[in-house]
């Protein structure tokens, strides 16, 4: 029995790749050693998940060994060896996974924005994608909602609604449509549709009545039990166990694969470590960071078919996540272009290009999803094109990562003038203090300098914000190895999982053509940069990784920092593989007519030509692409 | 380290095929195991359940939603006509009856007393599966569908729009580089799939639709055409639904593209013949491409599967491009080198060296090229 754990296996099975990493504790850290793939083996001929991860942990060995370590071995007679004894096994296997489809949920609720919206923050919370809201006032019909619900087969519902002691009737009503649904679930016939009931206490007996012969009825505690407050980890424990049990036991070779994540915990006997679904793993992580580190995060991963994006923000650390089901950069690229329009793509690329030559491309790219940009103009094209899906994801986040609506508070002086009311975005640019970018488009840029670009474009970051990419998306991995161990995980975070791009100086403000936005002064290693930066600008300072530089900023023109208008800042900003960069480009809020809502933008020029010279100076500062492709 | 090319879209001058025909629930099967099929015999029928009509009774009898269960003149599982009072309620000291008359044929579902709604379910809706293409029953999955069985000259699609039809081919262009262009088509070829060259335009696809073509195979489409055609930007690629008068497949991709000489030829030596073809495509999770599939005469005991061969890439494979530069140009493996290499995007990835047609050597991504099955 093992007092610490020595050695951790951690497996993520994705839909295509399953990934494993090891870690050990070397000289009292945790670090990794080596990181393995192999393609997931749900699907048919191989019908089992656990051969997948067998590959992929045989990947692990052979790369252990290359590294010099020969007698190292993890696997014996075809199992992962738990515990480690000498060279053989590890401490802890551990496992997400995301294969076949992820998990797939319905939420239902009385009030769309009240307890709608909460039983879909513990959905996405728990990482499930939710594929519609049911609400008693969304506005459909009965019978499109018994439609719907038939429609789509979900791998189970989250049934809300009703503070506790409130009417029970709407939440009956909705018990009603589900039970003459009658709901089949999306995989295997043999098993009830799994429900689970978080609402009003008292409308427990009416919705048995109308589920309990017909489904696989849960009943939790109530996840808005008062207007006034969210109970989510109740409900999201309970998809979290129904996921084990019943969604992914029927996905093949999954019964097997839950015997095998153990841990030797240092207790008598060794513990089982449940499988977690990625996106809720990748979660666990960022929160288990934030509040380590006491910071505001934004994480997020940008696949071929989704993105996701990650949030904690405000000093009591809310965490919510949100899935943009159709934004990607493969399988969905063509629905970044239905969702934004060809002028909101082209506005971030420094060449002109016919439409019809972009359209054909996109779609192109959208049925050879596995193809890559072989010349600079098609990558340029495409990081154009994940600015627009992070910028569209990142707006879907925003307007879901919101105080509770429906809330009435005492009103405070201060709230009168911070003008505070409720269901208004928790997401503020300003006091985030890191952004982390994972997926394919920002992690595998060929130069860093790209992600950062396209980090700083779409989601355009005020005041200061450190910059870094998950190089090979390790998250998910280290956030379920937080459920047994935080120090383990937290360690290899930081000191393995992200790439530091550096720290991104956004003055917030009106773009003012002509005028001296910042007064800077910065003590790089090896030189000061004292400068007036006038509107307009990009600049970038080669600050290395773990390197820090004192600074004093200060915004004039009415710009702000995040100290007030004019006001002077006095930091350290820490520098990474691009650098700080400084971009004076103004953060102002204006209508977005595409997205229907007033949002933030930075100057850009509306002439073609100019807008051209414009992105050509930035990209040329940034050193984003080779010269010759923006002379 | 695993294969990162993209194994080629099958084209075939005659292989065995096996389709299943299955039912979306279970039903009956109407064919037996032997039976020979032609593609619009019907193989299995079921009833999908009806649509529920809620009727809130309550409300329509201005009573409580307690009192409903009494006042209900039809019981849960009774069945009910059109306009037959469901529900009834006497007022004014008993002079007046107020009643509720089902807008449905059906049965009663469910009667609530906590919200007072009435759920009514209609008469099931049949549902029936046709053999699709010509050939003969060669398995029963039991109560769920068949399979079925022939020898086929067969295409596989990169895209396509329409669901699934049969037709006669007929050739419209005399090369596979030609222009399909409005001129080309007139009535002879109504109910046949028209074969075009390296474009369709929305003109032409107008054009077929308004002389009852049944469908298109081109090359490619320019995706501002397929927008207007369908009135929408195409989000993420699950197609096969669309009801446009026409099922449409494309060969290639988007923009101008040859068609590949190979189908091209194909399709020309089966002129006349008669095809089944679908543009069902789904890209992700089970990619699913539009197919041609062409019957050909076959004896019984032709009807064997050959063994698939794990193909790879090797030095002298045929390959097509399908990617920018040389998008849809043919050419074969020269080199297969094992370690990264830098492309002109600065981009590291597996390549491999391949000589084109004018004996000039390229380098090119794996993950950009297909492979030709032979």
């Amino acid at each position: 029995m093992a007092t610490e754990l020595r050695s951790i296996l951690a497996t993520d099975c994705g839909s295509t790749t399953t990934k494993a990493i090891l870690i050990e504790k070397i000289n009292g850290v945790y670090r990794l050693i080596v990181r393995g793939e192999a393609p997931t083996t749900v699907e048919a001929p191989f019908d089992d998940v656990t051969k997948g991860v067998l590959n992929a942990v045989e990947e692990v060995e052979d790369l252990v060994h290359l590294k010099g370590d020969k007698d190292r071995k993890i696997l014996q007679n075809g199992r992962i060896v738990v515990p480690q004894k000498g060279n053989l096994g590890v401490d802890a296997y551990v496992s997400t996974s995301s294969a076949g489809g992820g998990l797939q949920m319905m939420v239902a609720g009385v009030v769309k924005s009240m307890t709608g919206e909460s039983a879909e923050r513990a959905a996405l919370g728990a990482g499930a994608i939710v594929m519609d809201v049911l609400a008693s006032n969304d506005k459909r019909l009965p019978h499109q909602r018994i439609e719907r619900i038939r429609h789509l087969r979900p791998d189970m519902i989250l049934l809300s609604g009703g503070i506790d002691g409130g009417t029970t009737k709407h939440v009956a009503e909705l018990a009603e449509i589900i039970s003459a649904a009658d709901p089949k679930p999306r995989l295997g016939s043999g098993y009830k549709l799994p429900i689970i009931f978080a609402g009003n206490i008292e409308a427990r007996d009416l919705v048995k009545e109308n589920l309990s012969r017909k489904t696989n009825l849960i009943i939790t505690d109530n996840i808005r039990p008062v207007l006034e407050r969210e109970n989510l980890g109740p409900a999201r424990d309970k998809i979290h166990d129904l996921f084990m049990e019943h969604v992914m036991a029927q996905a093949p070779g999954y019964k097997k694969l839950m015997t095998w994540t153990i841990a030797d915990t240092g207790k008598s006997e060794l513990e089982q470590v449940p499988i977690m679904p990625t996106p809720g793993a990748v979660g666990n992580i960022m929160k288990t960071i934030a509040k380590l580190k006491n910071i505001e995060v934004v994480g997020v991963d940008i696949g071929g078919a989704t993105t996701d994006i990650f949030s904690v923000f405000t000093d009591k650390q809310i965490f919510n996540r949100t899935v943009s089901a159709n934004l990607g950069m493969s399988y969905s690229i063509s629905n970044v272009l239905a969702s934004t329009g060809i002028n909101n793509i082209m506005r971030w690329v420094p060449f002109d290009i016919p439409e019809y030559q972009l359209r054909n491309m996109i779609k192109n790219k959208m049925i050879r999803p596995t193809t890559i940009p072989f010349l600079m103009e098609e990558l340029i094209l495409e990081q154009a094109i994940a600015k627009e899906a992070l910028r569209l994801a990142f707006e879907q986040h925003k307007e879901f990562a919101v105080t509770l609506k429906g809330t009435q508070k005492e009103s405070e002086i201060a709230d009168a003038f911070a003008q505070t009311t409720s269901g208004q975005t928790i997401v503020n640019m300003m006091s985030l203090d890191i952004l982390v970018g994972s997926g394919g488009v920002l992690s595998h840029a060929p130069r860093r300098n790209q992600a950062a670009m396209m980090l700083i474009d779409g989601f355009l970051p005020e005041g200061i914000t450190k910059l870094a990419v998950d190089s090979i998306f390790m998250m998910p991995q280290l956030g379920v190895l937080s459920t047994i161990s935080e120090k383990a995980a937290t360690e290899v975070f930081n000191k393995d999982c992200l790439i530091h791009l550096g720290t991104c100086v956004a003055p917030k403000g009106k773009y003012k053509e002509g005028k001296i936005a910042l007064h800077s002064k910065i003590e790089l290693p090896d030189r000061v940069y004292e400068e007036d930066i006038k509107f307009g600008e990009m600049v970038l300072l080669k600050l290395g990784v773990r390197q820090n530089a004192k600074a004093k900023l200060k915004p004039l023109s009415g710009l702000d920092l995040g100290a007030g208008r004019n006001t002077e800042v006095n930091t350290e900003l820490s520098g990474g593989v691009v650098g700080i960069i400084i971009d004076t480009r103004g953060r102002e809020p204006y209508y977005d007519e595409v997205l229907k809502k007033e949002t933030m933008r930075m100057h850009l020029p509306d002439d073609k030509s100019e807008r051209i010279k414009a992105l050509r100076k930035w990209m040329r500062a940034l050193e984003v692409y080779p010269k010759n492709k923006l002379d | 380290m695993a294969q990162a090319y993209t194994p080629g879209l099958t084209i075939s001058r005659s292989m065995i095929l096996k389709k299943d025909r299955i039912l979306p629930l279970k039903g009956t099967v109407v064919v037996k195991k032997g039976d020979k099929v032609s593609a619009d015999d019907i193989v299995a029928r079921t009833d999908l359940p009806g649509e529920v009509v809620p009727i809130n009774i309550a409300n329509k009898l201005a009573i409580p939603p307690g009192d409903v269960p009494q006042k209900m003149v039809k019981k849960a599982g009774d069945k009910i006509e059109k306009g037959e009072v469901i529900a009834s309620s006497k007022t004014l000291f008993g002079l007046f009856h107020s009643n509720v008359t089902s807008p449905v044929k059906g049965t009663v579902e469910n009667i609530s007393s906590i919200t007072g709604q009435v759920l009514l379910r209609e008469p099931p809706i049949p549902i029936e599966i046709k053999a699709f293409m010509d050939g003969i029953v060669s398995k029963i999955y039991k109560n769920e569908g068949v399979e079925i069985e022939n020898k086929s000259a067969y295409i596989q699609g990169i895209f396509g729009i329409g669901g699934e039809i049969t037709g006669e081919i007929k050739m419209a262009v005399k090369s596979p580089d030609s222009i399909l262009t409005s001129d080309l088509i007139d009535e002879s070829f109504q109910n046949k799939i028209i074969v075009g060259g390296s474009i369709v335009t929305l003109p032409v696809i107008k054009k077929a639709i308004d002389i009852k073509a049944k469908g298109i195979v081109a090359g490619g489409i320019d995706d501002k055409d397929l927008k207007e055609f369908l009135g929408f930007d195409i989000g993420v690629a699950i197609t096969g639904h669309e009801e446009k008068g026409i099922t449409l497949v494309l060969t290639e991709g988007f923009g101008p593209i040859d068609m590949a000489e190979k189908t091209f030829n194909l399709l020309k030596d089966f002129e006349g013949y008669k095809a089944s073809m679908h543009g069902k495509t789904q890209i992700r999770a089970g990619v699913m491409r539009p197919e041609i599939i062409i019957p050909i005469p076959f004896k019984k005991e032709e009807l064997k599967v050959k063994e698939e061969e794990a193909t790879g890439l090797k030095i002298g494979s045929p390959i097509r491009i399908i990617r920018e530069p040389n998008f849809g140009k043919i050419c074969t493996v020269s080199a297969l080198p094992e370690d990264l290499a830098v492309v002109q995007s600065e981009t590291k990835v597996r390549i491999l060296k391949a000589k084109m047609e004018d004996g000039s050597e390229i380098i090119i991504p794996r993950a950009n090229v297909e492979s030709i099955e032979e």
